[in-house]
């Protein structure tokens, strides 16, 4: 079984925004890296654009990193908590 | 160095993560802390791609339309905690690759919950409910672990996995407010995940070994005991809502403590299921084997294209 | 129709529904057919990352078929709503193409199967978005950004299996071997389609020059041959299928139908 490279992922979620560290993920090259990560980390949103790097060509100094929150795709209803009919009474859901 | 003065380097460590710091990957850390937590971020995504199988074993049945595709976006968000996770180990020195030989060499483990079976469709809704339940329990504290990026891997799975725990008691309200099969189903999923669910957290605080260590590098912010009480705490009330009874005859609401008093699971059932004797633990791993090796040959193939072209365009 | 004295010519076309629903209802039974099958490499993918991109893709074929089955329930105008379409029809009553129900086999089958089929449906609903019909034009525009994403995943694939090691090249090709013999039927010329206005449905004998010229162009990327298959699998939309179809809706509709009436 042939291990797949690192690369690290970069998202910008919206126009104005700069590309944030999202993570990293394995994928034979660069196209399927893109793919991966568009399934893995963004869920496919629109308008969003991705990065991929390979993982051995980030040089480093002492990163300051910064945290990342990405929204589930948008127009996957069932992932917005008013989708579901729960009774007021039920608490800590 | 004589052994007497403390590391330099460690001292700093202990500082920055009794300070509520963050450890980050390129930071100095000790070997023991680097070790621990590599078992326990790989053995927390192990659990996400076994958890797969008891679940994934009821979409192609799903009794709507609407619960097949939950299902289906449920399973699908497990797949992405495990990537997220492997993630987080691989920045500690270790490949993928390792984590999972590790795993179907049976020298990591996953969540003994997910080595009992799911026998029927309220299975879905229990676990969504208790298991999905106990396991925000246990995450939301990991938020704020030390080390950077599984807090951060945290923070993402924890948002999605409270729609799952929600997808689950709506599943098991609608099913306690069905037909009388429908209801019968329903208590029965309970009746069997409840106390394999409490033993999600481990062993009593008595008997757990790594629990001191834990605490002081950041890695684990509550015991064992605290966050199963938390649990049935939390969970008790919602079964009223539910209508579904807990299988355990002597839960109680205990005023002096403030908490429900509650019957322990079978610890020597847990330490069975851990060292391998459960219902399905032979099988979840035979099928990742199986599966890992009946698809060596897709990446054996993309490796090649890979090579071949090399120098070849990237098609965004 | 096949004529008098062969196998199925004196059979029943699926049951007689207005023309519209028929094709709706087609529509509808191919996605969600399909999606039933994605359903079953979930936890069983080649890699964790594909696990969800076909998860990803069934979901999004499932969204398809749930729009146009509550839809075509709606048209039918007897109470008949998304579910009651998909879990209480029998085999002879699903209008699905028969490529769509395909058993999944290994990971080559698969992605022959959905490279055929996502390049099929791209051009379907890319003409679709024109329908007079405001829903279909509506389903058709989000479906057709969806299935070019499913084509390109089918597309990265047939061609790293196709040119990648010799053992990924023979299987992609027993792959597109397993799944030709359905091609055709995807484009054979539909009596329901010619019932309806030219700018409500789309004709699927038009939709086979480009679907060829995308397809034949990554075949021979991927270093692969075309097909010549020695017989040809038709029937689907009036109800005639393999013999996969049956197993696939035990699975898929039998809690469903064992709890009449039940909400879940």
């Amino acid at each position: 079984m042939t291990a797949e490279p690192l690369w690290e992922v970069f998202v910008r979620s919206r126009r104005g925004l700069s590309h944030i560290h999202a993570g990293s993920l394995h994928a034979p090259d660069a196209a399927m890296a893109l793919r991966n990560a568009r399934d893995v980390y963004t869920r496919r949103q629109e308008g969003v654009s991705i990065w991929v790097v390979p993982s051995s060509s980030i040089t480093a100094s002492s990163p300051d990193e910064k945290d990342a929150f990405f929204d589930p795709a948008g127009d996957k209803v069932y992932r917005h908590p008013t989708f579901y009919d729960i009774p007021d009474e039920v608490r800590h859901l | 160095m004589d052994g007497t003065e403390p590391d330099p380097r460690e001292v700093e460590f202990q500082a920055l993560v009794d300070a509520d710091g963050r450890i980050e990957p390129r930071d100095w850390m000790p070997d023991a802390y680097r070790r621990s937590l590599v078992r326990q971020i790989a053995q927390h995504a192990h659990s996400e791609i076994i958890g797969m199988q008891p679940e994934g074993n009821w979409i192609t049945r799903a009794p709507s339309l609407r619960r097949k595709a939950i299902l289906m976006a449920k399973v699908q968000d497990e797949a992405g905690h495990g990537l997220y996770l492997y993630a987080a180990a691989e920045t500690l020195g270790v490949s993928r690759d390792e984590l999972l030989d590790l795993l179907h060499a049976g020298k990591q483990k996953y969540s003994s919950i997910f080595n009992y079976p799911t026998l029927t469709w309220a299975d879905m809704g229990a676990i969504g409910w208790l298991v999905d339940g106990a396991a925000i329990t246990n995450q939301v504290p990991l938020c704020r672990c030390s080390y950077g990026p599984y807090a951060r891997a945290m923070v993402r799975i924890c948002k999605e996995e409270s729609f799952h725990q929600r997808q689950g008691f709506e599943s098991l309200l609608t099913l306690s407010r069905g037909t009388v099969e429908q209801k019968a189903m329903a208590q029965d999923a309970v009746d069997r995940w409840w106390y394999p669910s409490l033993a999600m957290f481990g062993p009593p605080d008595s008997e757990s070994t790594h629990t001191g260590t834990s605490m002081a590098w950041g890695i684990k912010r509550f015991s064992n005991d605290e966050l199963r009480q938390k649990f049935v705490d939390m969970t008790v009330p919602q079964s009223e809502v539910l209508g579904l009874r807990i299988p355990d005859p002597d839960l109680r609401w205990n005023e002096e403590r403030g908490h429900y008093d509650f019957t322990a699971p079978d610890w020597e059932e847990l330490r069975r299921v851990i060292s391998g004797d459960g219902p399905c633990n032979r099988q979840r791993i035979e099928h990742r084997v199986s599966v890992h090796e009946r698809g060596s040959w897709v990446s054996d193939a993309a490796a090649a294209y890979a090579a071949k072209h090399a120098d070849g365009e990237v098609a965004a | 129709m096949s004529p008098i004295g062969t196998w199925d010519g004196g059979a029943r076309s699926a049951t007689a529904l207005e023309p519209r629903v028929e094709y709706v209802l087609g529509l509808g039974d191919d996605a969600l057919v399909l999606a039933q099958r994605l359903g079953e490499w979930i936890a069983s993918g080649p890699q964790i990352e594909e696990d969800m991109a076909l998860a990803n893709i069934g979901l999004d074929l499932l969204g398809q078929a749930r729009s146009l089955l509550s839809y075509a329930g709606e048209l039918e105008g007897a109470g008949r709503d998304e579910d009651a379409l998909a879990y209480l029809r029998d085999e002879r009553d699903f209008r699905n193409l028969q490529i769509a129900e395909r058993p999944n086999g290994d990971f080559a089958v698969t992605m022959a199967r959905q490279l055929a089929f996502s390049a099929y449906q791209f051009e379907l609903y890319t003409r679709l978005q024109a329908s007079a019909d405001a829903l279909l034009a509506g389903v058709a525009a989000k479906a057709v950004k969806e299935v070019a994403y499913h084509r390109d995943h089918a597309t990265q694939w047939v061609l790293r299996l196709g040119d990648g090691t010799e053992q990924s090249h023979q299987r992609m090709q027993a792959g597109l071997d397993e799944i030709w013999p359905y091609v055709d039927e995807m484009f054979d010329a539909d009596p329901v389609v010619a019932q309806l206005a030219t700018d409500v449905a789309v004709d699927p004998v038009g939709l086979r020059e480009p679907w060829a010229a995308y397809v034949d162009r990554v075949l021979a990327e991927a270093t692969l041959d075309v097909p010549e298959p020695a017989f040809h699998g038709r029937g689907g939309r009036r109800g005639l299928h393999t013999e996969a179809l049956g197993y696939l809706l035990a699975e898929m509709q039998h809690l469903h139908r064992v709890h009449p009436g039940a909400t879940w």
